[in-house]
């Protein structure tokens, strides 16, 4: 049993016109095992939050903590967060030239676990998630995103977070440019990974559609860099019906 | 990407130049001097005479550290040619004859004041010839060792006889200061692919012509791997002497601090129906590491049918290093096939870097991905076994010198993760 806590969190990015605050104190905890949907309007500061919790660059906490299992994150380098267990599938996922998928994922497997998966095992394990994601076996020889449709890149994120098991996923728009049936075949595979391990999840959503399918436990409306309110999955339905002028009404 | 490109297909009798095209502050064309109005108007002569001591200021000379060839620019140069050793197919045969041979010379004369240099200077040269309508087992692997003697030409001769097929590797190593002419010629349908690795200690000074001529329905496969060595000037040209032939001339390169890398190509079409490729990729790190790239290629009036592209992609790992790329296509004829160039120099990719370590990749296992899969398509071209696992092992060197300090602050087993990076390349 794990949790990932976030308290308090602001983060600025540098401008040409200087320092930008762009989430202004997030708090927010997930615990093994559950799915917490966040959903908000555009540049409501979504993708901020899973650039910050994976350690982006681009983005300086400026205060607040963000803890795993009591751990400081925010002192890891990248990849330590990530072997210490966090995972973010992207919003617009990074080409690779001349680095096939197999190679990256067997790379990143072996950075995660340590040592480097027994073979046979792990060339089953990526055929069988492969499979399972409706991927063609040929993009195991493809360069990582190179020339992959929107959906195509989305099932690749996912991909990764079955075969690298996190403790907790962030998923960013994983659902954004999808189509109905890439939509189900990329939810099942999330799914699958909460139903196998203990995965926690943050469900970074602009639309509700994607919550048909993998349903939350708790939904936060995130509006203007903070966390405006949650509640129950109810929330997501009240959502659906009445849009987020209700939140945007006197923010700036 | 912070990433200079510039692209272009012509089919109209027009000539680009990209030499003003200034862009980022890793990428810069030179300045100050006039260019020559087309690449077949150069001046070329098998007479030292003929070429004024470079002065920094000429076209051909204008990216060039000319101080640092003083060693080789003082006339005739009397010093002992580096050593040479041959190991290889047994039918291809190997002689090394006098100036006065006939054969020698038949691939065009110098074009500069080095090429010269090294045409005037040399005592014996090297004639390796596949014989007419052999098919070579292996490759012919010439290494040539740096002794370091006073200053030194060497001249080597590579004939591929009609219709046969084979693999030549020149391996430099050592230390030099060598001025060097490679006379390559393709007899009619035949076959070539020519290897030659840079690959000298600290010091070196190289400056190299290789010029090749490609007879009716021949190709030549050209590979320049330029790695060691303080300054290395390669200077490949490629003329078709009939219809149907092919060339592809690849480069790769990796300038370290201080190192001065430059490679001026020339295809010259002048028959018909003639194809060229050219593609060249360097990455740079350190300071001064300098890098050049000229990419002449010229479509006469009689050379329709041309097909050719040529292309310059440079990777700038750190501050301080600079590319010039320069790529130069004159076309004189409207009946060709097709014609472009692209040029691209750009800056590490955070964004690459990030996404790898986001999956637990550390950084220095990251980088040598993302170098190693920027090379990794030209590395999959040199099509030699043992210098393609040898640049490999010298890429990671490399990246090794910038990433030492990186490797080893956690407990992760950085080993096994290199040992992951390094299965998945290229087979
Ligand atoms: N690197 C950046 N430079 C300037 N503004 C940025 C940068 N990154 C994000 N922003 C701004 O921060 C706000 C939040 O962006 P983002 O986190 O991407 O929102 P969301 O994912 O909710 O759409 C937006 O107004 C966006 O324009
Ligand atoms: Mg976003």
């Amino acid at each position: 049993m794990s949790t990932l806590e976030i308290r308090d969190l602001h983060v600025s990015v540098e401008t040409p016109e200087g320092a930008k605050q762009i989430l202004r104190g997030v708090d927010l905890s997930v615990s093994s095992g559950q799915t917490h949907a966040i959903m908000g309007p555009n540049g409501s500061g979504k993708s901020t939050l899973a650039y910050s919790i994976a350690g982006h660059p681009k983005y300086e906490v400026t205060s607040g903590e963000v803890l795993l299992d009591g751990e400081d994150v925010l002192a890891m380098t990248v990849d330590e967060r990530a072997r210490a267990g966090l995972f973010l599938a992207m919003q617009y996922p990074v080409e690779v030239a001349g680095v096939t998928v197999s190679n990256f994922l067997r790379t990143a497997k072996t950075a995660i676990d340590g040592k480097a998966p027994a073979l046979r095992q792990w060339v089953g394990d990526v055929r069988t998630a492969m499979e399972n994601l409706r991927m063609d076996p040929v993009f195991a020889e493809r360069n990582v995103n190179e020339g992959f449709s929107g959906g195509e890149k989305k099932r690749h994120e996912i991909l990764q977070m079955e075969l690298l098991s996190p403790k907790f996923a962030v998923l960013d728009e994983t659902d954004s440019g999808l189509d109905v049936d890439a939509l189900r075949v990329v939810s099942e595979g999330v799914n699958r990974v909460k139903s196998t391990t203990d995965v926690g999840v943050l469900l970074i959503t602009h639309y509700t559609r994607i919550l048909n399918y993998i349903t939350p436990d708790f939904v936060h409306v995130f509006v203007d860099g903070r966390v405006a309110e949650q509640g129950g999955p109810e929330l997501a339905e009240r959502l659906e019906a009445e849009g987020y002028d209700r939140y945007l009404v006197g923010s700036n | 990407m912070s990433t200079t490109t510039t692209e272009t297909t012509d089919n109209t009798g027009l000539s680009t130049d990209h030499s003003r095209a200034v862009a980022d502050g890793a990428h810069t064309h030179g300045q100050g001097t006039v260019p020559e109005k087309s690449r077949g108007d150069r001046a070329t002569s098998f007479a030292l005479a003929d070429f004024p001591l470079p002065t920094g200021r000429e076209e051909d000379w204008r990216f060039s550290p000319v101080g640092r060839f003083q060693g080789l620019f003082g006339g005739v140069l009397t010093g002992v040619a580096p050593q040479v050793e041959i190991t290889g197919d047994p039918a291809v045969t190997i002689e090394r004859v006098g100036h006065d041979d006939p054969r020698l010379g038949a691939a065009g004369a110098p074009g500069d004041r080095l090429a010269a240099t090294a045409w005037e200077s040399f005592a014996e040269a090297l004639v390796i010839t596949v014989p007419s309508n052999h098919v070579m087992t292996g490759e012919t692997l010439v290494t040539i060792t740096g002794t370091d003697t006073p200053p030194a030409a060497q001249h080597i001769l590579i004939v591929a006889e009609s219709l046969s097929e084979g693999v030549v590797v020149l391996d430099h190593r050592g230390s030099a200061e060598l001025a060097q002419t490679v006379e390559i010629q393709v007899e009619d349908g035949a076959s070539l692919r020519v290897v030659s690795v840079q690959d000298w200690d600290a010091g070196a000074v190289h400056a190299s012509s290789h010029r090749a001529v490609i007879g009716r329905d021949a190709t030549l496969r050209h590979v320049v791997i330029t790695l060691g060595g303080d300054v290395v000037r390669i200077t490949p040209e490629a003329a078709f002497t009939a219809p149907g032939g092919e060339v592809e001339m690849n480069g790769l390169y990796f300038a370290d601090a201080g190192q001065h890398q430059e490679h001026r190509l020339f295809v010259d079409h002048a028959v018909p129906n003639c194809r060229s490729r050219v593609t060249y990729k360097g990455a740079l790190q350190g300071d001064g590491a300098h890098s050049v790239w000229i990419g002449d290629v010229l479509i006469r009036k009689e050379a329709e049918g041309t097909d050719t592209y040529e292309l310059n992609r440079n990777l700038v790992l750190t501050d301080g290093a600079r590319a010039d790329s320069v790529p130069n296509l004159e076309i004189e004829t409207g009946e060709i096939e097709g014609a472009g160039h692209a040029s691209a120099t750009g800056r590490f990719d955070d964004e690459q870097l990030f996404y790898l370590r986001s999956r637990g990749i550390p950084e220095a296992a990251a980088r040598r991905l993302v170098v190693r899969g920027f090379f990794a398509e030209m590395i999959s071209k040199i099509g030699v076994q043992s210098v393609q696992d040898r640049l490999l092992a010298a890429i990671d060197a490399e990246l090794d010198i910038v990433m030492g300090q990186l490797i080893g602050t956690d407990d992760l087993d950085e080993a096994d993760v290199i040992a992951a990076v390094e299965s998945g390349v290229v087979k």
